[in-house]
């Protein structure tokens, strides 16, 4: 096993998170009289300097609605919106900018497929497949979806490591299974899963396949056509954006055929009381006006972050991910929970006899901000007998430092709770 | 350490965390009530023994945090051989106490050991911590069947 020297000693990646640190101006800031130590990524990331500026510029000096005015504001605008969504499409590698449709996060994603796609697609009888590491997000659209057809969602169950079993995940594809939605990094146990093998084994069958992506949009590069999935859904606000933006990726075969999610402005061609037109791909998508200054917030931190690198950050947070592993590993009486081997951002524990909440509270005093609950994971805490877990989830910015400095929190905890 | 810290984690609540009172299953129950508060997953299920209108007996299950265990296990030991009517004037009191109302200052003496939940007020976050077992005592009161909640 390494240690902690071991790992210090070794090479370091070609990243320097000192420097990405100063473009994050919340970082610089003590709470309870203690420099902040932000370690609660996986709930939200924060947002670089420029992903601020470009959301302040655009409703400083380009502000208005889009796709409609004929005035140099809404050109402004709407050049924006659309260079973002051209930007998204190279992000994520899709063929076609169509393919890219600007939703309100990952939650409305994965509804929009359950909504348009599911319903359309799954009838009586029908099932489909998840797995036991799923999001809240990524479980009740597909149970509302199957509660409503007369249809029966399949959980894939994990290991004790927090693996998904692929061979019991195999044995549930079936002639009647209409999709399979998998997370790609799970945010509770930080599992990455296996996603080339689940498309190929559920293309092998005809079966369309879902990927809830919201936490690997910032540490795992994201590539559709290589991927070949059906759907992706990503929220920009875990990646250095904006709350209240994301991304469904869908292949333009499946959107095409499939009927609209919400009506209103922006979706049509045209409207007539005895029928309506829809508007084109992505626009039949996204009624109404959408949030502007988001999506353009979005396209900033996708420029941020692939000027910075998305590969060294990601191998720079494995490295620290791994010292916080090994760090923590010392302490009496604390259990990891989810030890995958392809595992990245996320370190889940439990402590003996001490609630995540005594955890939490104890730490923040100490100015460290990490989770202690459920994870909105409920059927996953129940896999694992806990009511709930403590969570540390390292980003760009994060140090050794921070590490170390959480041990030492960690600890006082211990001191505090007897 | 911070001084809230002190005062939130006092030895008699690490004590009551660690040895919870009554904690256990009330086999003469004849009131019982399921709390969950959904924003963190805490269970508790308390039970009651009610004669005429006086607490005969009472004691809880589940898990939580150490506040909302401490606060549970005080719970019971507090209203033993009290009267329905008491009961509710100190779920009041402790609520005003944990909340820190102002216009509702808790008097020490009428609580007695339940002080050394006040601390919990300097914890906006932890207050449903400290009342999900009195408000499943209320539901329990009332035998209802729907889960006492938070929310």
């Amino acid at each position: 096993m390494k240690t902690v020297t071991d790992i210090q000693n070794a090479a370091k990646p070609a990243f320097d998170a000192r420097v990405a640190r100063r473009d994050f101006p919340i970082l610089h800031q003590q709470v309870h009289g203690r420099q902040l130590v932000y370690l609660d990524n996986a709930a939200t990331t924060q947002k670089p300097r420029a992903v601020i500026d470009a959301m302040n510029l655009f409703y400083e000096r380009d502000n208005s609605n889009i796709h409609r005015g004929l005035h140099e504001l809404s050109m402004r605008a709407t050049a924006a919106y659309e260079l973002t969504r051209e930007r998204v499409r190279r992000f994520v590698n899709a063929a076609e900018d169509r393919e890219i449709i600007f939703v309100r996060g990952t939650t409305e994603a994965i509804n929009l497929v359950a909504n348009s796609y599911g319903r359309r697609h799954v009838q009586a009888g029908d099932n489909v497949v998840i797995t036991h590491m799923e999001h809240h997000s990524n479980i009740v659209p597909w149970q509302l979806l199957c509660e409503e057809k007369g249809a029966e969602l399949r959980v894939a169950p994990i290991t004790d490591d927090g693996e998904l079993m692929m061979d019991r995940f195999e044995a549930m594809l079936g002639p009647r299974t209409k999709l399979v939605s998998v997370v790609h990094l799970s945010n509770a146990l930080g599992t990455i899963n296996p996603v080339k093998r689940i498309v190929e084994l559920a293309h092998r069958r005809g079966i369309p396949v879902m990927f809830d992506g919201a936490q690997a949009a910032a540490h795992i590069r994201l590539d559709m056509r290589e991927l070949d999935c059906d759907f992706y859904a990503i929220s920009a606000h875990k990646f250095y954006g904006p709350t209240g933006t994301g991304v469904l990726y869908g292949k333009a075969e499946l959107l095409e055929e499939m009927p609209p999610y919400q009506g209103g402005g922006d979706m049509i061609s045209h409207v007539t009381f005895e029928k309506t037109a829809y508007n084109k791909l992505p626009h039949k998508f996204e009624a109404g006006t959408p949030n502007i200054a988001g999506v353009i917030g979005m396209g900033a931190a996708i420029e941020y972050l692939e000027g910075l690198g998305l590969e060294a950050a990601a191998a720079y947070e494995q490295n620290l991910l791994e010292y916080a592993t090994h760090a923590v590993s010392t302490i009496p009486g604390l259990r990891i929970v989810g030890r995958a081997r392809e595992k990245a951002t996320v370190l889940s524990f439990v402590m003996d006899g001490i609630h995540p909440h005594d955890v939490g509270t104890i730490l923040d005093q100490e100015g460290i901000a990490v989770r202690a609950g459920h994870h909105c994971t409920q059927p996953l805490m129940d896999r694992f007998g806990v009511p709930a877990t403590a969570r540390v989830s390292v980003a760009l910015y994060n140090t050794r430092e921070e590490i170390d400095s959480l041990v030492a929190g960690i600890h006082k905890v211990i001191e505090v709770m007897g | 350490m911070t001084s809230e810290l002190t005062s939130l984690y006092q030895e008699v609540i690490l004590d009551h965390n660690k040895r919870p009172r009554n904690f256990h299953k009330l086999e003469s129950a004849n009131h019982h009530a399921d709390g969950y508060n959904p924003l963190c997953g805490d269970k508790v299920t308390v039970y009651l023994d009610v004669q005429g209108d006086i607490v005969r007996d009472i004691s809880f299950e589940g898990s939580g945090c150490a506040i909302s265990k401490a606060s549970a296990s005080m719970m019971t030991e507090g209203l033993k051989g009290r009267t329905l009517a008491q009961v509710e004037e100190l779920f009041q009191r402790f609520h005003d106490l944990v909340t820190g109302r102002p216009e509702n200052p808790a008097n020490p003496a009428d609580l007695g050991k339940l002080v050394v939940f006040s601390g919990v007020r300097e914890f906006p976050v932890r207050v449903k911590c400290a009342t999900l077992a009195w408000h499943t005592l209320r539901a329990a009161k009332e035998n209802r069947q729907q889960p006492a909640s938070t929310e």
